[in-house]
């Protein structure tokens, strides 16, 4: 088992190193003077300036090198300076992470739940209904689902918060303070929750489907097997497999989605943040985000990855 | 007692286990017939082993999924009744029919390593069945689970009970399968095709445990296969289906010994002996291919964390073939043979031997060296709906070969009309796609397509095996023709010893990648000197029938 | 002639083929409906629907004119995810199937590179990218189909893999015709219909991502886009709704539409698993 936490720890912090990289070559490719990029508006017009982050970053200096001091940055998590918002990168996301995390997760563990309760109830009158659903939300874009249920929950029938994450000014604490964040988030969470359950659904309809058709299963039936045990124990702990999987690989297109939901919502995470940066063409932060995102889908993936080793005894976890 | 219960009940021997009285299935509009089984009655008492036999599409697995109530929705019984102890299974309800399977039927299916839950313990999977008919508290039915795992001959029951299914090999879950059907003690067991998936040996032990089982405890059973050496093996009775029609049916010494419809005969007819055919003189043949010393070792992938596991799949592997000679390489699965086979066209590249058709040797040439080269040795394939590429007509495929070698278009093409011939097809076909045909007849095209090279040496990986035995033997017949009219030298790679029996003028057996034994085929059979040979001849099916030729008209040699 | 008859009778197919002609029609009739720029103020502010006859749509915050906006976005929508699927199918295709086919270290060192960009959050990849290099017609298709080509790479490679080592595969190197001769002839060719249906359903993506970026900003600020006029009305959403009501209605009806043909291409160019359903 350790051996296997640990090589999966490996390969996500390789992984995490060639992002890293991938990031470094990012701000080189953008057209124009590397320092004019990275201090973005704000320092656009001053030589001087310009002429201390050169020095700062070893602008001057071979790019391997350059590369190296990034790296090392990247390692003691300094991932710049926003001079537009005049504090560290690290500091502004830190500040931000923990919102992006509870909408993200709460998004994840609902799609999830409601995917797998919907598809479990394939063949039923309900099939046809989720499988409409699902195909709603695949084509329709998030950003447009988000302002529609904004207008009708919380607009017109004023049923939970527009936009925000906590009511201010209302000076709550301890579980009052939950209470009403957990309000605001139903909205968010709901509009990036829904999206992926629609994902979720349809694969999870389309293995049991193919399950259900397995050689096991007959021989379950042939045991004289309850129809509801068999599609319990035979189909659904079998189809779910590689739905976890994919919901893995998905897990880079919440982070996305949730800069378009915190964006619509004003809800105060990494997402949010990106979007100002975008505005402000701050690229110090937004390429910090980046990166703190991908570090975030590695970290979903190696969470999928343990939860698979144990429901799957296939997977040789001491070898 | 209730009324409705047949008198007959108090003696077993006139009351059936199992009797199917004029049963007819509908098959769904689009299929090629209307009737998956036509007006079928069967009787089957307590004891007693009931062979029904037919090739593939004659219904025989319909008939078995009817019993246990599992028929595809789109096929339904229009007639006819089940009974199991004297109640019409038909007339059940869905959930009466559930209380059946299981408690008084239970099914062994063809695919051990497929038909058990892979995220599911053992013991779970046996416990289920007692769980599914209420019976027992959990210490009780985990007793039962370890009893019953000892029961079917597995060793180490604990061990086993925790074991998952990918943990066994194919005999082992096999005989997971039959624990599970023995848990609720049925009075009928129904096993479709148990062993086809097997190993020979394996095959043997498995139908010894199955017919130990129903002595021990009385248990009928309805054995579907399409083998007539295994029904010469357990049948008390059989039971012959040709297109969802028993076209006979009788004691098994009667349908085998004298049987009477055509159909049965020719069925009989074709199931190669192991009695192998006067032998060839081949003494002044010269040496057309000659393999020394090869060698091939598989490497499992090496991580950071693992060593590579290593599988030797052809240790020193020597022998040679003389025109117009076949040679035999028999082996059960992983013995290696396959691998030996593909070395040979270089499909894999052997780590070490010599290779050399007529006096060319080919093992040190570089792929672009090799390529001309390749229109000497040619290979048929084992599945021939695998072996042809689905987008191209069948005269593009046959034509292929000479086309890459340099030969004209227009040229090839007349080419491969002429070997449409040769094979038995109709010029018409050059224009037909592969899935407009059978697979005997694919496996025509594939020989058309490796004969368009006018190659020395033949390599033919189990060309038979995945058809049916009346087009295998026609197929057998076409290899040993052509063998004869162009002078191939052939390796017949097959599991199957009668098959090999009947075609080989010599034969080596494989076991674990070497060559254990390589013999003239009739010395071989008289006179086996490996062990291993020994324990593969024990273990054909219908071993001593087959001997003298299951069958009528044949004289008992001994 | 068979094929398109088998399209047509899958009917939920026919509906997203007819959307699709609609939509089609409206790219190639907006210039000549409404030669003026979408982005001309051609009345007053705010106009709801049908308040004037001219704008059945309204008008949005600048007096423009929301059915031009519509109608012009359909062009720009088709082109964008035509192009950069075209462009993903040209980086996955290729490297897929090379990896599939030759295996062993090729294939190891192919998937960790595709592992690394599908682990890379596409959509905040894709916003970089076009921040970055500024948003132009240009970057935003360079962007989509980098984002992009991971999942094709994975279909073709598996596809190949599996076809690979088909016996007709084999057969085919025993003829002695050579390794491209083999993938293009006797691989590729079978793995065209999956290609097909997933270039369909990676259209229908890319349309989504082109109006996700616009909805931020990111558009390219010459061309009028669905995603651009849907972020523009959100500020004054309970005033006048219709502004990003319409353009996200145009959008998921040509989304569905792809998914719906997607899944009927699937069908259709697979008769034999359409026969088993």
């Amino acid at each position: 088992m350790i051996r296997f936490l640990l090589s999966r720890l490996l390969k996500g912090a390789l992984v995490l190193f060639l992002i890293a990289i991938i990031n470094f070559l990012l701000i080189r490719a953008a057209p124009g003077d590397p320092a004019t990029v990275m201090a973005g508006e704000a320092g656009a017009a001053d030589a001087v300036f310009l002429e201390q982050l050169r020095a700062r970053f070893g602008l001057d200096r071979p790019l391997w090198e350059q590369l190296f001091l990034y790296l090392k940055g990247i390692a003691t998590l300094d991932l710049g300076f926003s001079y537009r918002q005049n504090q560290t990168v690290a500091s502004l996301i830190g500040d931000r992470l923990p919102a992006t995390l509870l909408l993200t997760g709460t998004a994840f563990a609902v799609s999830l739940v409601l995917g797998i309760l919907a598809a479990r109830r394939v063949g039923r009158w309900s099939d046809t209904a989720i499988t409409t659903a699902a195909l709603f939300f695949y084509a329709t874009p998030l950003f447009w689902i988000a302002l529609m249920s904004q207008i009708v929950f919380a607009l017109k029938l004023g049923v939970v918060p527009n936009v925000g994450y906590e009511t201010i000014g209302a000076g709550h604490s301890g579980l009052w303070r939950a209470l009403d964040i957990a309000h605001h988030l139903v909205l968010p969470a709901m509009t990036l929750g829904l999206f992926f359950t629609a994902i979720y659904a349809r694969m999870m309809r389309a293995s049991m489907l193919e399950v259900a058709s397995f050689d096991y299963v007959r021989t379950a039936r042939a045991k004289g097997v309850a129809p509801g045990i068999v599609t319990r124990r035979h189909i659904a702990r079998n189809a779910i497999l590689p739905v976890v999987t994919l919901a893995g690989l998905q897990a880079g297109q919440i982070v996305g989605g949730a800069v378009l939901t915190e964006t619509v919502f004003a809800w105060p995470g990494i997402g949010r943040l990106m979007f100002e940066a975008l505005a402000q063409r701050d690229y110090q932060v937004l390429l910090g985000v980046f990166f703190v995102s991908s570090a975030m889908v590695v970290l979903f993936n190696l969470v999928t990855d343990i939860v698979y080793s144990f429901v799957d005894p296939r997977i040789e976890v001491g070898a | 007692m209730d009324s409705t219960i047949p008198p007959a009940l108090g003696s077993p021997a006139s009351h059936p286990v199992l009797s199917i009285d004029g049963l007819s299935l509908a098959l769904p509009m689009a299929g090629d017939r209307a009737l998956a089984i036509k007006g079928l009655s069967l009787t089957l008492a307590a004891g007693e082993t009931l062979c029904v036999v037919g090739e593939s599409g004659s219904g025989k697995s319909m008939t078995a999924l009817a019993v246990m109530g599992l028929l595809p929705r789109a096929v339904k019984p229009t007639a006819g009744v089940i009974r199991l102890m004297g109640r019409d299974l038909l007339q059940l309800s869905e959930t009466q029919m559930r209380e059946v399977r299981g408690r008084d039927v239970s099914m062994i299916f063809q695919e051990p390593m497929t038909s058990l839950n892979p995220v599911m313990r053992v013991c779970d999977q046996i416990e289920e069945t007692f769980a599914a008919h209420d019976v027992l508290d959990r210490t009780q039915r985990r007793a039962g689970a370890l009893e019953l795992i000892a029961e079917v001959g597995l060793p180490d029951p604990p061990s086993i009970a925790r074991a998952y299914p990918h943990e066994l090999s194919g005999g082992q879950r096999q005989r997971v399968m039959i624990a599970i059907a023995l848990a609720m003690e049925p009075k009928l067991i129904i096993a479709d095709e148990p062993t086809t998936a097997l190993d020979v040996t394996t095959q043997a032990q498995i139908l010894k445990l199955l017919d130990a089982l129903r002595r021990k405890h009385g248990t009928a059973v309805l054995f579907i296969t399409h083998d007539f050496g295994v029904v010469s093996e357990i049948a008390d009775k059989v039971a012959v289906l040709q297109h969802g029609i028993c076209v006979e049916h009788g004691t098994a010494s009667e349908v085998l010994r004298n049987p009477q419809h055509d159909y049965t005969r020719r069925l009989l007819a074709a199931v190669p002996s192991l009695e192998p055919p006067p032998a060839k003189d081949l003494s002044r043949a010269e040496v057309a291919f000659e393999v020394t010393g090869l060698n091939k070792v598989y490497r499992g992938r090496r991580t950071f964390f693992r060593r590579g596991r290593e599988v030797r799949a052809a240790e020193d592997v020597t022998f040679f073939i003389k025109r117009g000679e076949t040679l035999g390489l028999v082996g059960e699965s992983g013995s290696g043979k396959s691998t030996v086979s593909r070395c040979l066209l270089r499909l894999v590249e052997p780590d070490a031997g010599s290779i050399r058709i007529g006096k060319v040797a080919i093992e040190g040439l570089s792929p672009s060296q090799f390529r001309p080269l390749r229109r000497c040795i040619q290979m048929v394939f084992q599945d021939p709906f695998a072996s042809l590429n689905p987008r191209h007509t069948v005269g593009h495929i046959i034509s292929e070969g000479p086309i890459a070698q340099g030969v004209p278009r227009a040229e090839a093409l007349g080419e491969a009309k002429r070997l449409l011939h040769l094979v038995g097809l109709r010029p018409e076909a050059m224009e037909r796609y592969p899935h407009e045909f059978s697979g005997g007849q694919r496996q025509r095209v594939g020989i058309a397509r490796a004969l368009a090279l006018e190659p020395d040496v033949l390599v033919a990986d189990e060309p038979v095996s995945a058809l049916d035995v009346s087009v295998q033997a026609q197929v057998l017949a076409l290899l040993q023709d052509l063998q004869k009219r162009l002078g191939l030298a052939i390796l017949f790679v097959t599991h199957d010893l009668r098959v090999a029996a009947q075609m080989c003028d010599r034969i080596a057996v494989m076991q674990r990648g070497r060559i254990v034994e390589l013999q003239a085929t009739h010395s071989l059979f008289k006179q086996p000197q490996h062990a291993y040979t020994r324990a593969l001849l024990a273990a054909v099916p219908g071993g001593q029938d087959a001997r003298r030729k299951i069958g009528p008209n044949t004289d008992p040699l001994d | 002639m068979a094929f398109l008859l088998r399209l047509v009778r899958h009917r939920s197919s026919a509906v997203g083929l007819l959307v699709l002609t609609l939509v089609l029609a409206a790219a190639i009739l907006a210039p000549i409906l409404y030669p003026q720029s979408p982005w001309r103020m051609v009345g007053r502010s705010f106009l709801e629907p049908y308040a004037m006859q001219r704008f059945p749509l309204g008008t949005d915050a600048l007096g423009r004119d929301v059915l031009s906006g519509l109608l012009h976005g359909a062009s720009v929508s088709l082109m964008i995810g035509f192009v950069s699927t075209l462009a993903a199918l040209v980086i996955g295709v290729p490297l897929g199937a090379v990896a599939g086919y030759l295996g062993g270290r090729v294939d190891d060192l192919a998937m960790r590179f595709t592992e690394l960009f599908q682990t890379i959050p596409s959509f905040a990849l894709a916003i970089v990218i076009v921040a970055i290099l500024q948003p132009s017609i240009y970057s935003i298709v360079l962007a989509i189909a980098l984002v992009s080509w991971p999942p094709v790479t994975r279909l073709v490679r598996g596809e190949v893999m599996s076809l690979r080592s088909r016996d007709y595969v084999q057969a085919a190197i025993t003829l002695g015709q050579t390794t491209p001769r083999i993938i293009l002839g006797q691989v590729l060719p079978n793995t065209i219909v999956p290609i097909i249906v997933m270039g369909s359903l990676m259209i229908a993506t890319a349309i989504l991502l082109e109006s996700s970026l616009s909805f931020l900003g990111l558009g390219d600020p010459n061309l009028m886009t669905w995603g651009y006029m849907v972020g523009a009305g959100r500020t004054r959403l309970i005033e006048a709704w219709w502004i990003s009501f319409f353009p996200g209605i145009a959008i998921f009806l040509t989304v569905l539409a792809l998914n719906l043909v997607g899944e009927g291409l699937s069908d259709a160019l697979n008769p034999r698993l359409a026969r088993e359903r």
